[in-house]
């Protein structure tokens, strides 16, 4: 299958550091890509690079086939290119409602003005909750009494209804307990199997596991290569995100509990 | 977890808990008791007179103008510390325009709209563009306009009080829109059926005590009916929450935060323009001490509204409801012939019983413990 969204040769300098040394990513739609690293491999600069935060220095993004350029977050999700950030996906403070539109919120006109339709909004709200099998109280629940793994949820759930064709989900599941890393494992297998291409990143190995298609790791910066599903071992995974020897030299040390 | 059946670990809240959630809340039952209180103490004293009435309502408008800016500006995540100064000078500007440079007033009014809303921008754009905390940086505004309001006049006049503004503004279309009254007729009827009194003796002799309701308190309401629609209505009232509750969060959601925080400096700088032209309309003259520590009263009346220091939550309400009980006290304590300097006592208690309720509140919201 022809990838929807790729990256050829990306690089992105600040200044003297380079952050990303050629890399080479793709996803397809219904495929889930999951893309690890140990801390400061580049995970970060890489998401914000694919959802329009950075422009990148060298290198082409594509997009069907067709290579586009972001000025800024809102081109890319005008391109159908989502981003839930591991604890920025939501405002606490704010109902499930508000949040649930934020940035593209439902317009009524009454009088000769634009009103936000809360009817209408809280009405999607619940029914998406609903499907996601979150139960709200209601749709003026804050969001700050909701889980950390609901409000992944609900941040996933925002993104399709709102026709995310690519979703780049950002460690999703590293501050969560079992149970909920399962919720939200779950949401991403059902969100893939509608035909979105969804980007996982992790440093967990056994959660890329879960739900992977294909793995590619990161590290300093560059992609080490990609493999697919059945082709690689847990072990080699983590082996290549830490960059090799000290691993395992750490690893027979520990008793393989890392 | 299954579609429908509710989820056995939500508790049932109680309604009380579900009120106390709204951000109003502690200043109805803040408004509610201050009357009761001054109903008590203060009944026989002409408080509830018209006359009385109308003292208290004035100066409550007076702190709910600028509350309603500093309460959208709260909500959005920042402060605004000029406001007290942007008084002063938008006065003093006013002044040096119609009564030194001899400008028809409207034309003075209109300039110092401009020139405060873009000094507004100013502070706006200088938080966006360093990342400081609009604390500091309105800080510095604070002192910088009060030295020019006090320095223009010196310089050009020679004195810190320019007077004659009520000759200048006579008969001017705009200047009636800020000093003028609304409704005289029907409180000159009110007079004949005996339902106000009239003065007895002096120039003024047969005219009702009150004679009309000055537009001051008309612009007040409109601010604060304006900024209520404005922030629970509209798709900018998402997106004023939005940059005040995270910033980040909001950006990477699309929401144009640097441009809702900008314009809403520039409000707050709008509203201190309407307080200081109703003000100098209303005295004839500016004077370089005008609005001095009004940004605090209007930040105190915003918090005791209900609205979050930190921003992202509040009511505009709530800040309205805040400068009521701000201005009733005032005057009430005046009415109740207690010592005037009691009234800070008071400012400071209510100030900090507020804050803690709210910050009480916001656990409740968020489920923090």
């Amino acid at each position: 299958m022809d990838p929807l969204f790729e990256m050829q040769d990306v690089e992105k300098h600040f200044g003297t550091v380079i952050a990303l040394g050629g890399v080479n990513f793709s996803v397809s739609e219904g495929e889930c890509h999951c893309l690890l690293g140990d801390n400061g491999a580049g995970k970060s600069t890489l998401i914000k690079t694919m959802s329009g935060v950075h422009a990148p220095t060298s290198g082409r993004l594509l997009m069907r086939g067709q290579e586009v350029r972001f000025e800024d977050p809102r081109q890319a999700i005008s391109q159908g290119i989502a981003t839930v950030y591991q604890d920025l996906a939501m405002i606490p403070l704010m109902s499930v409602s508000r949040n649930f539109f934020m940035g593209n919120e439902p317009i009524k006109r009454r009088f000769g003005f634009n009103l936000f339709d809360h009817e209408q909004a809280d009405k999607v709200t619940m029914d998406e909750m609903r499907k996601m099998g979150i139960n709200l109280r209601g749709p003026h629940q804050a969001v700050g009494t909701l889980s950390g793994g609901e409000r992944q949820t609900v941040a996933i759930a925002r993104a399709v209804y709102f026709g995310a064709k690519v979703l780049i989900l950002d460690e999703p599941t590293s501050a969560l307990g079992v149970r909920q890393t399962a919720n939200v494992l779950a949401t991403v297998d059902r969100v893939r199997k509608n035909g979105i291409a969804v980007v996982f990143i992790t440093h967990n190995v056994r959660h890329a596991l879960a739900v992977g298609d294909r793995f590619t790791v990161l590290n300093r910066g560059k992609t080490l290569g990609t493999a697919n599903k059945g082709e690689i071992t847990p072990e080699e995974l983590q082996d290549l995100m830490a960059g090799g020897q000290e691993l395992v030299e750490l690893e027979s040390s520990l008793g393989g509990t890392v | 977890m299954s579609d429908s059946t509710q989820d056995e670990r939500i508790k049932d809240i109680s309604p009380l808990r579900q009120a106390l959630v709204r951000p109003e809340l502690g200043s109805i039952a803040g408004a509610i008791i201050v009357f009761l209180f001054f109903g008590f103490l203060a009944f026989d004293s002409g408080m509830f007179s018209p006359r009385g009435v109308l003292n208290w309502s004035t100066v409550s408008a007076q702190f709910m103008i600028i509350a309603v800016g500093a309460c959208l500006l709260m909500i959005a995540g920042e402060f605004d510390l000029s406001v007290g100064s942007m008084i002063g000078f938008a006065g003093m500007m006013i002044a040096i325009f119609s009564v030194t440079l001899q400008w028809p007033v409207w034309t003075s009014i209109c300039v110092t709209f401009v020139l405060c809303i873009a000094l507004g921008a100013l502070n706006g754009y200088i938080v966006i563009r360093t990342g400081l905390p609009s604390f500091i940086v309105t800080l510095a505004f604070l002192f910088i306009l009060r030295g020019f309001t006090i320095f223009f006049p010196q310089l050009i006049e020679r004195k810190t009080i320019i007077g004659g503004v009520s000759d200048a503004a006579d008969g001017d279309w705009l200047a009636s829109l800020f000093g003028g009254k609304v409704g005289e007729p029907v409180f000159v009827w009110l007079a004949d059926l005996g339902l106000i009194d009239v003065f007895e003796r002096g120039s003024r002799a047969g005219q009702p005590v009150v004679d009309g309701i000055p537009a001051l308190i008309l612009w007040a309401i409109g601010l604060v009916i304006f900024g209520h629609f404005v922030l629970t209505r509209t798709r900018f009232g998402n997106w004023i929450f939005a940059s005040g509750g995270d910033a980040q969060a909001a950006r990477y959601a699309g929401v144009p935060v640097n441009r809702v925080k900008i314009l809403m400096f520039m409000f707050s700088a709008f509203c201190a323009c309407v307080f200081a032209t109703c003000q100098v309309m209303e005295f004839g003259s500016a004077g370089a001490d005008r609005g001095l520590l009004k940004e605090f009263e209007a930040i105190i009346a915003v918090v005791i509204g209900g609205a979050l220091l930190t921003g992202g939550y509040g009511s505009v309400i709530g800040a309205a409801l805040g400068a009521l009980i701000f201005g009733v006290v005032q005057q009430g304590l005046f009415f109740a012939g207690v010592e005037s300097s009691l009234f800070r006592v008071f400012l400071g208690v209510l100030l900090l019983a507020a804050v803690i309720l709210n910050t009480y509140i916001r656990r409740i919201i968020t489920g923090e413990k």
